[in-house]
């Protein structure tokens, strides 16, 4: 493994790649939290002065767009690339290279977003962009630029790494592993993919027209010249609503793994649980439209799609019976993974339940661009996403780490972030009830919100020191001398039959997959004895590159250029070209020539190394 | 199991949350609905409630049920190894399908009840959404406003919405739901008020630094009253005299008729029409009350008021203001 | 390690390439959907100037559409032409193909040029602004194709195209064939049916 700094910069490892990604989404998850704590602040009391309008309306649009694209999805990436191939028994993804790639402009791109920050021209329009707000002629500085070529950063991140794990799911399973042996974790990734793949290129497709009006003169989405701002709507919700859907598919995919290792039974209907999955999957798409039940589209269209909302809570609550199921005549162990994953089931299950109300168009009438949504949403994908990425992060930190959380700090992480939560989010229930509109920097007082407003503020912080709780528990962890074991919980997949953590090259041998559950089967001796192969003495890996942080590079140089001058976007344009080709022709001159011997029997992992360099090229 | 302070606070949230059920009162409330409209969605609104909460107890009961139940204890057994059961997946994928159709019907059914054409007899009203107020006109009857819209208790009002600029949305929450403004698009919401008294609104769609200073006030009245109202706001203002003719000096002098439409005065219309201005009960789009102080405090400088207002600061001594204030208070 | 210009075969019998650029393309048939359904939208609802009937000339595009075809044909020659390892036709068949790519361009390119002068701009009206843009974009992905292909070429006319190569030139086919299928949808839903 190439050392240092280079190291990290040139690799192509996924598990590094999952590092990387967990790290920085982390980090971007403190600075949504902490535009957060300024809105609550700001709302605590009515007429509040924390902040300027200008300033609350920065803060809400960047606290969703970073929450969405450089939180939750990241945090879920980082899981999707360390776990994920190990749990399919492969060594790598398909395309290593590749998903470094993604990576690079992921960071690159959630730099460039928060670079508007410094410039004092922060996105200003809410997370979902309305058009026709967005258009110059309203909203005239750079801040919806920033936004619009953010975004395209970011969703050209995520659909390159879809490409990915499309692959590697389909095509890098070991030997044996049938689809329906898969874990629901690698499931709900695929399903995860697909939708990224075909929901992203629309919102492209949304931004590109907004880029267009805002740089070129179109008028996609100008009323005065005949366009239709409901236009933008329709393109952001059927790329939005699938959004959701990958938001929450991969916490689900967590919590299924979680449940029956620490029930120490296999989970409960296994093939419902995945097709429900890719029935969510599916119906997403023709849902979109109950986040315009209050544009009038009139009472058919309000209908089917109320209907179709409603339909799809049916695989979701049977998703929660299956669970549940699980749990049933199991030894339960409660652990902090355990913890998280029964805190999601408890507060999705009321998120989709307030899902339910907003899927009435009537009811909606009401509730549409309320407090209630604000209630329901943060239920979903707080105590939803983040309480499965939290259950993920107690599950799997010690493979990824080699080190064990304390579970004592653990509990005290998970009650103070449940406690927390609800007291911020609860009242916002009552807040939408009470008639308080969403997206407002301030409020009049004698409308009977002033008091849920500050209970809501308090919750907050229990909430943040819940998070405080879990670094330091990392903290201390990563400090502590004492070596996590390979399968520190009796897991059932093949991530906990190598080391904590895994060797570069994850498996010595390529394992043969007969059950579902294959760990707990080869532990209890019901799969079949065959005779270890020797390991082979040299496992040869794809080699570091530095063509992805180069392309990367270029693009947001490109980028960047869009905002200051057509020259470097010129000169990004050029970096790309140049990487790309030097990446297409990385591997064609470097072959030939001899590997040198490993000195002694255990496999190494060597990562391509020829005899011409010993780094990359 | 759950470390002692967070027991402690579990309990005294869970008893505060419950006991928050009681006290939804508000101006802006939505559980207590003042029209046909605002009922017909409040019921239903119950009605998917009570599922919700239904299915919330039982299946919350469950899983804390199942936990407490199975939870590793000395001597339990290894469980056993359940894979699934059809029935149990028959039967639980088909309670919630009742459960929808429970739902989905009287959905519809309302669906189509508050989308239905307005009544011919509705009285019209033309609401036209700016940054940051509220456009009324009233075509029967010739009458032109802002911010502030009357109607008869009993009678079918049907509202017409357009924007004049970005999205907004019309909420008047203890009058029913909303209905968005869109550009190219002429959207309706129709009610009919049944409780006389005064209703705040909001806009509901972000539109920009001020959204949250685009308020409004609807005021239900009997018909006598509404009647009286229309009169008034038909009739041009009464000539000014003393210090209000001097503040109708300083409005002619100061520029704001190229903004303001005042009856037989100026016919400005990026503004709103200020005409009756004297007799509406709130200021600036519902951010202000309509007192002296509080419309010198405007004149002086609204952009400090409400952020980005397209009134500029016009620089006015504090006589001019006073006068100002003089005549605009005159135009009842 | 297999080298990396070999074929990767995986669980599904597929190599990995192979498999990646389906759902490439599955990811491009949203975003060419999307732009069309933009299209279709604003049909018939620009405001003022030029309509289609009025600008588009379909006999000139019939032709550029026939060269785009032909293209697709030269490219099912050139893979052939690399599978049985016929160093010649590769080399005929991969210049060909992109050269026809450049002559559908080099119509476009006057087209447009054609339509500008003829008073539709971009910003007068929707179905400028749609058409260009769907056009445009489609345009785009052909000239990134021609050079992707034309990148082969040069590796066929330096002898570095084996038979072993044959996935990467069947991967790139599949690109072209797709950008040529999105043309035959655009011509008929923009210049056919109007």
């Amino acid at each position: 493994m190439t050392r240092g700094v280079w190291g990290w910069i040139t690799t192509v490892d996924h598990k590094r790649i999952g590092i990387l990604y967990g790290v920085t989404a982390f980090v971007f998850l403190l600075v949504g939290g902490f535009e957060a704590a300024l809105i609550r602040l700001q709302l605590a009391r009515p007429d509040g002065a924390v902040v300027s309008a200008g300033t609350y309306n920065e803060l809400f649009t960047m606290h969703g767009t970073t929450m969405v694209f450089l939180a939750v999805m990241p945090l879920n990436a980082a899981f999707f690339n360390y776990i994920v191939p190990l749990m399919l028994g492969a060594r790598d993804v398909a395309f290593p290279r590749l998903n470094a790639l993604s990576y690079w402009i992921f960071l690159f791109g959630s730099l460039f977003l928060n670079a508007s920050f410094f410039v004092n021209a922060a996105p200003n329009a809410g997370w979902f962009g309305y058009a026709n707000l967005t258009a110059k002629q309203f909203s005239p500085g750079a801040n919806i630029d920033f936004w619009v070529i953010s975004l395209q950063l970011l969703g050209v991140s995520s659909l390159i790494a879809g490409f990915n794990f499309i692959v590697t799911i389909l095509n890098m399973r070991a030997p044996g592993m049938t689809f329906m042996r898969m874990p629901v974790f690698v499931w709900m990734t695929l399903v995860t993919q697909f939708l990224i793949v075909l929901a992203f290129p629309v919102i492209t497709v949304g931004l590109i027209l907004l880029l267009f009006d805002r740089f070129f003169g179109t008028n996609f989405y100008n009323p005065g010249a005949g366009g239709n701002p409901l236009l933008w709507q329709h393109l952001f919700w059927l790329f939005g609503h699938p959004e959701v859907y990958i938001l929450i598919l991969p916490a689900m995919g967590i919590v299924s793994e979680v449940l029956p290792t620490f029930a120490r039974k296999p989970l409960f209907g296994y093939p419902v649980v995945v097709y429900s999955g890719m029935l969510i999957g599916l119906f997403g798409f023709g849902v979109w439209s109950h986040h315009m039940f209050t544009v009038g589209l009139g009472a058919v269209v309000d209908s089917a799609f109320a209907v179709g909302t409603m339909l799809i809570g049916i695989p979701t609550g049977v998703k929660i019976f299956n669970w549940i199921a699980t749990l049933w005549g199991g030894r339960i162990r409660l652990t902090t993974a355990l913890w998280f994953a029964l805190g999601f089931i408890a507060m999705f299950l009321m998120g989709g339940l307030s899902g339910i109300m907003h899927a009435s168009p009537p009811v909606d009438m009401q509730q549409q661009d309320s407090y209630f949504v604000v209630a329901h949403l943060h239920y979903v994908l707080v105590g939803g996403s983040l309480f499965g990425i939290f259950a993920g992060l107690y599950y799997w930190w010690p493979k990824m780490t080699g080190r064990m959380l304390s579970e004592r700090a653990g509990r005290w992480n998970f009650w103070l972030m449940f406690v927390g939560f609800n007291v911020t989010f609860f009242p916002m229930h009552f807040l939408g009830l009470l008639g308080m509109p969403r997206r407002i920097y301030t409020y009049a007082g004698g409308l009977g919100w002033d008091l849920w407003n500050l209970v809501s503020t308090v919750g907050v912080f229990i909430l943040a020191l819940g998070i405080l709780v879990f670094i330091g528990n990392a903290v201390a962890s990563l400090r502590s001398a004492a070596p996590a074991p390979a399968d520190p919980w009796d897991g059932r997949t093949l991530e906990w039959a190598v080391s904590s953590p895994p060797p570069e090259y994850n498996f010595r041998n390529i394992p043969t997959v007969h059950h579902r559950d294959e760990l707990w089967a080869l532990k209890a001796g019901r799969a079949p004895v065959e005779a270890a192969p020797p390991p082979p003495r040299e496992i040869h890996l794809p080699p570091p590159s530095f063509y992805p942080i180069v392309v990367a590079a270029g693009v947001v140089l490109a980028a960047t250029g869009a905002l200051t001058h057509l020259a470097l976007v010129v000169a990004g344009a050029l970096v790309v070209v140049f990487g790309a080709y030097r990446w297409a022709f990385e591997y064609r001159s470097s072959l030939g020539g001899g590997l040198r011997p490993p000195s002694d029997a255990s496999p190494r992992g060597l990562r391509g190394q020829s005899p011409r360099s010993s780094g990359p090229r | 199991m759950i470390p002692g302070p967070a027991r402690v606070i579990l309990l005294l949230t869970s008893a505060a949350l419950l006991l928050a059920g009681c006290g939804l009162d508000s101006p802006m409330t939505t559980v207590e609905p003042k029209s046909d409209l605002g009922r017909a969605i409040h019921e239903l609104f119950m009605n998917i409630s009570g599922w919700a909460l239904l299915i919330f107890v039982v299946v919350e009961a469950l899983l804390i049920g199942v936990v407490f139940a199975f939870r590793d204890r000395p001597g339990r057994e290894e469980p056993r190894a359940t894979h699934g059961h059809l029935g149990l997946e028959i039967a639980w994928t088909l309670v919630p399908v009742i459960i929808v159709i429970a739902i989905a019907v009287p959905t519809i059914a309302t669906i189509f009840k508050t989308n239905a054409r307005p009544p011919r007899e509705a009285l019209a009203i033309e609401v036209t959404g700016h940054q940051w107020w509220w456009e009324v006109r009233y075509p029967e009857l010739g009458i032109v406003t802002a911010n502030e819209i009357h109607l008869p208790v009993g009678r079918a009002v049907s509202l017409s919405l357009k924007t004049a600029d970005v999205l907004h949305s019309f909420w008047v929450p203890q009058l029913g739901g909303k209905r968005d403004l869109i550009g190219g698009k002429l959207n309706n919401l129709t009610f009919t008020a049944d409780v006389p008294g005064e209703y705040p609104g909001q806009c509901a769609e972000f539109c920009g630094v001020s959204h949250a200073n685009m308020r409004l006030l609807v005021v239900a009245q009997s018909t006598a009253d509404f009647e009286a109202w229309a009169g008034r706001l038909k009739a041009p203002p009464a000539p000014p005299s003393g210090e209000a003719a001097k503040g109708h000096q300083a409005f002619l002098a100061g520029g704001c008729v190229a903004c303001h439409t005042i009856q037989g005065v100026a016919a400005g219309v990026l503004g709103p029409d200020l005409t009756h201005i004297g007799g509406r009960k709130t200021l600036a789009a519902g951010i202000l009350k309509n007192t002296p102080d509080d419309l010198a405090r405007w004149l002086k400088d609204p952009p400090a008021t409400k952020p980005g207002a397209l009134m500029p600061k016009l620089g006015l001594t504090d006589d001019q203001v006073a006068a100002l204030v003089a005549y605009l208070r005159s135009l009842k | 390690m297999t080298t990396p210009h070999e074929a990767v075969i995986g669980s599904t019998g597929l190599d990995h390439r192979k498999m990646g650029v389906w759902a490439f393309l599955g990811s491009e048939c949203m975003f060419f959907g999307s732009l069309i359904a933009t299209y279709l939208v604003y049909k018939g609802r620009s405001l003022s100037g030029p309509t289609p009937h009025e600008i588009l000339n379909i006999p000139l595009t019939s032709i550029s559409t026939f060269v785009l075809l032909m293209s697709s044909l030269l490219m099912v020659l050139a893979l052939a032409a690399v599978q049985r390892g016929d160093a010649l036709g590769a080399r005929l068949w991969l210049f060909g193909t992109p050269f026809f790519g450049m002559i559908f361009l080099g119509f476009q390119v006057y087209e447009f040029a054609t339509f500008v002068r003829e008073g539709l701009t971009l910003q007068v009206n929707l179905f400028g602004a749609s058409f260009f843009v769907l056009t445009g974009f489609h345009g785009a992905h052909v000239s990134v194709g021609v050079v992707w292909l034309l990148t082969l070429w040069t590796l066929a006319l330096r002898n570095r195209l084996t038979r072993a190569d044959a996935l990467i030139v069947e991967i790139a086919g599949l690109y072209w064939h797709f950008v040529d299928i999105v043309w035959i949808v655009i011509f008929t839903l923009v210049y056919l049916i109007q």
